[in-house]
């Protein structure tokens, strides 16, 4: 924690807490590429840190909008379980094409999501039970439809949605073992540019603003590392199979769901219920409208991830998607969310998300045993919120 | 022997003195109460009277003010609410402080329970309930879940309570504001009664009917000064001379110039009644009418509890209360006002008089809670226009001066007055005809006020309706052109600022249903 707050003293005003995360992370992966001699970021681990961790990130930025309007979401584990016996079932009971099952997934998740929005919004009762109640029923039905059985052999295109990767477009360079992914490389270059494009407009747009811009060296050192560290990861996971399929909707994902929070009238509308309902509800937010909206977004997403679980377990089990909802809710506190809502980020989710990922991976490498992974990321839980609480404590002191 | 201590003081405050943070709240009060006598205290909104008492009850602790309390004789140094009551001293406040979901008798014994090793004997508890509750009157099994009880009742629970620490003075904060007639007849009653038996007892109010009926003796405060105590025997001791006194201050002279052009009516409001949202049966704005024209600013005058600001947010989209009936006429059209996005959309803002709560997300910037109202006009496809909204905020920011080093600043980390203008620049950038403005100068600083003055006066200029709302009768009297009086929900009288002295006002104020 001593390496937390050393990094809290450089002035960087209201995202002070997004870098003080990113630090952490940086300081866990580099901590797990000391203790695993090196084996944490081996192309295969990269590529397994994504696979296995992509139900996190997508159920993280559905959580971190519930959060940030102050309202919680308990039963996506349940949700992803349902969603993926539907899809197991649709393809293979109803023979339904892979994409059709997809789309009803994601209309099943929808409708999960309607369904606890309009108890949530138009009822009135809290999200907290709501959920709580939608996590049994749909665990329920789970069972129901998979008649305590799994079903498995599902098209490999659905299975290549979880586990798969997108084909060598430009082939590779060099051969066999060792090879690397020309696309993967050409992609994480391209990302890299696009961050630095992206920050460069930002960057000048709030110079037009006469907004306060950080100063020019620590602008350049900033977006540079971020870009270096995109090209490093992306040419470490060349070597492997190429590009997860996984990562370019994740990516996707994050990149729409951050632009919603920031520029949409929808995005500005959460945080004004979450920052103090009354008052967004006198200046005519249409609040019960809107918390709906974000529980059919939830929905959705928990859809996807339920898709993406059973796509990369090659099949449906009725205990699929276990715990999930504490881990999405564990990565949304750690990313910075506020229990009393009205703060949060897509992108401190991320964070969170990875962090959490980023555990799992190093101390299973470690073979640190199953239980004592659980408590060591209870505890980072609560070490965060702590660092969170605290540091708010003192900027209230001053 | 007896006699003699019958008339002995029971309490000296001597000079007290209190700050906030740079604003005398209290100047140098001295006030003595008599025991056994029923003493009111009666002054303005914001005259000095609950923090009186709360220096009392210890609420301040001793330290924190200036000046000398004796009780029974002893010099007393509380240091907070469980030493004064210690001594007798219980204090009921407007906000009645019970836990609904407790008994009755759970409610008067909460944190003085009847134990035996940290076992409650529920036998003896119900039992000494019961008891308390025939001295207060109050016929309710003492297992009632405090929940089903009214307003009236609970307030008879709350001196229950107080007569269970053997109360010997009893301070009653505004105790009938929220009461209907037949329940406050009842608690004035029961108040005599007490003092029959020997229970002194101080009662904030500036309902003068009620403290002709019970008071032996009133005390008057403005603005943090006792001006005079007058004994409620004494054949001089008339309405219009407490309101004399309540009021007798004079005008200051910081109302802007303003020669208003008054246009067409643009707001009429018909026989509007506004119930209680939880206690439906209570009617809490009773058959309200009035008009707003353009360039006009109407006054709104009330004491607390008149229904002033639940007669503005009930028009305001329903924001307030149940069982709404009345019709809203815009420039003489019938106009829909159900919600909050229709009363925006016919051209209505209500700036609020609870900022924190109602007004502001104190953790969302200055120009985020400018646009609130606005999004819609400054959203294309759902995608705010960033590049607008933050010139729209520096607009404000300079033409309203508000003083920040940026639009990005959190309006939580903002000093009230500047608060207020954010959210009369929200307001003001929704484009509305009619403003009402609920207390718009309350806990700012002078200077400040007198620049919502000038921005009061600039939006009648431009051919606005605006209506105020004002607990302070000088601003009233400073800006208005025509003022209601509301007392009780109704509205009692109509003033033109030719005609309007601030003894009429309160004469209309202080009007009670016969």
């Amino acid at each position: 924690m001593n390496a937390l707050r050393s990094i809290r003293i450089p002035k960087l005003p209201g995202n002070l807490r997004q870098y003080g995360i990113l630090a952490a992370l940086a300081v866990i992966v580099i901590l797990f590429q000391v203790l695993t001699n090196g084996r944490l970021l081996l192309p295969g681990n990269i590529n397994n840190l994504i696979q296995q961790n992509a139900y996190v990130l997508i159920l993280a930025v559905g959580m971190v909008i519930v959060i940030i309007a102050g309202h919680i979401d308990l039963s996506v584990g349940s949700v992803v379980a349902m969603v993926g016996a539907i899809s197991a079932v649709a393809m293979t009971q109803w023979d339904l094409p892979w994409y059709v099952a997809v789309l009803v997934a994601l209309l099943v998740g929808a409708a999960v999501g309607a369904w606890q929005g309009f108890w949530i919004a138009f009822v009135g009762i809290p999200a907290f039970i709501v959920t709580l109640a939608g996590m049994l029923l749909f665990r329920g039905l789970t069972l129901v439809i998979l008649t305590g059985g799994t079903i498995n052999a599902l098209p490999a295109e659905f299975n290549a949605i979880g586990g798969g990767w997108l084909p060598e477009l430009f082939g590779t360079i060099g051969e066999g073992r060792g090879s690397r992914d020309i696309l993967t490389v050409v992609l994480g270059v391209l990302a890299a540019a696009i961050l630095l494009l992206q920050q460069l407009r930002s960057r000048r747009r709030q110079r037009k603003l006469e907004l306060v811009t950080e100063a020019a060296p620590a602008f350049w050192v900033k977006n540079l590392a971020a870009a270096a560290v995109i090209v490093a990861l992306t040419w470490q996971v060349s070597a492997y199979r190429g590009t997860p399929i996984i990562l370019v909707i994740v990516a996707g994902l994050i990149l729409l769901f951050t632009f919603v929070l920031n520029r949409t009238v929808f995005g500005r509308q959460v945080y004004a219920i979450g920052g103090n309902l009354f008052a967004a509800q006198m200046s005519g937010v249409k609040t019960q409208w809107i918390t709906f909206n974000i529980f059919v977004i939830m929905g959705t997403l928990a859809g996807l991830a339920g898709i993406v679980t059973t796509a990369r377990a090659g099949g449906a089990v009725a205990s699929a998607g276990g715990s999930f909802e504490l881990d999405a809710i564990a990565a949304v506190f750690i990313g910075g969310a506020a229990v009393t809502g009205g703060v949060g980020t897509v992108p401190g989710a991320v964070i969170g998300a990875l962090i959490m990922g980023v555990l799992n991976m190093g101390l299973s490498i470690l073979s640190v045993d199953a239980a004592w992974q659980q408590a060591i990321k209870g505890l980072v839980l609560l070490l965060a919120v702590a660092f969170d609480v605290l540091s708010k404590r003192r900027g209230g002191n001053r | 022997m007896k006699k003699a201590e019958a008339m002995s003081t029971i309490l000296t405050m001597r000079e007290i003195t209190k700050d906030f943070s740079g604003v005398r709240a209290l100047d140098g009060v001295t006030i003595e109460v008599e025991r056994g006598e029923v003493h009111a205290i009666c002054g303005e909104n914001g005259a000095g009277k609950s923090t009186l008492m709360k220096v009392l009850s210890g609420v301040y602790p001793h330290g924190s003010f200036d000046g000398v309390i004796e009780f029974e004789g002893r010099e007393a140094a509380y240091r907070g609410i469980n030493d004064s009551e210690s001594q007798g001293i219980v204090i009921i406040h407007q906000e009645l402080a019970l836990s609904p979901f407790l008994s009755i008798a759970e409610n008067i014994f909460l944190g003085n329970e009847i134990q035996k090793r940290g076992v409650i004997d529920w036998d003896r508890t119900n039992l000494e309930a019961t008891r308390l509750l025939a001295r207060v009157g109050l016929d309710e099994s003492p297992t009632t879940t405090v929940l089903e009880l009214g307003v009236g009742k609970q307030q008879l629970v709350e001196i229950a309570k107080a007569l269970s620490k053997r109360v010997k003075l009893l301070i009653l904060d505004e105790p009938t504001a929220a009461l209907n007639d037949e329940d406050s007849a009842h608690l004035l009653d029961l108040i005599s009664s007490l003092k029959a038996q020997g229970i002194t007892s101080i009662i904030i109010s500036h309902k003068l009917k009620e403290i002709r009926r019970i008071a032996d003796t009133v005390t008057i405060i403005r603005d943090g000064r006792a001006i005079e105590t007058l004994s409620m025997a004494d054949a001089d001791t008339t309405e219009s001379r407490i309101i004399r006194s309540m009021v007798g201050r004079e005008l200051a002279s910081m109302f802007p110039d303003r020669t208003p052009v008054i246009g067409e009516e643009l707001l009429r409001v018909e026989n509007w009644t506004v119930h209680h949202p939880i206690d439906t049966d209570r009617v809490v704005v009773d058959n309200a009418s009035f008009t707003v024209r353009a360039g006009e600013i109407v006054g709104f005058a009330g004491l607390m509890g008149a229904g002033r600001t639940e007669l503005a947010m009930s028009i305001f989209g329903r924001s307030y209360g149940t069982n709404i009936s009345g019709t809203v006429f815009k420039s003489g059209k019938q106009i829909s006002v159900r919600t909050v996005s229709d009363a925006i959309a016919n051209g209505i803002a209500y700036a609020t008089e609870d900022r924190k709560r109602y007004g502001l997300n104190l953790i969302g910037g200055i120009a985020v809670n400018i646009s609130a109202a606005s999004l819609a006009r400054l959203s294309r496809f759902g995608i705010v226009d960033q590049l607008t909204e933050h010139g729209v905020a520096e607009q404000y920011r300079s033409s309203m001066n508000i003083k920040t080093p940026s639009v990005s600043v959190l309006t939580g980390k903002l000093s009230g007055g500047n608060q207020q203008k954010v959210v009369l620049s929200k307001w003001i950038y929704s484009g509305p005809d009619v403003l009402i403005l609920d207390e718009p100068t309350r806990g700012i600083d002078v200077g400040a006020k007198f620049e919502i003055y000038g921005i009061i006066n600039d939006l009648a200029a431009a051919g606005k309706a605006v209506i105020l709302i004002s607990s302070e009768l000088p601003e009233l009297l400073g800006l208005a052109d025509r003022i209601y009086a509301i007392s009780a929900g109704r509205i009692t009288g109509e003033v033109d600022r030719a005609h309007a002295t601030q003894e009429t006002l309160m004469h209309y104020m202080t009007a009670e249903k016969d």
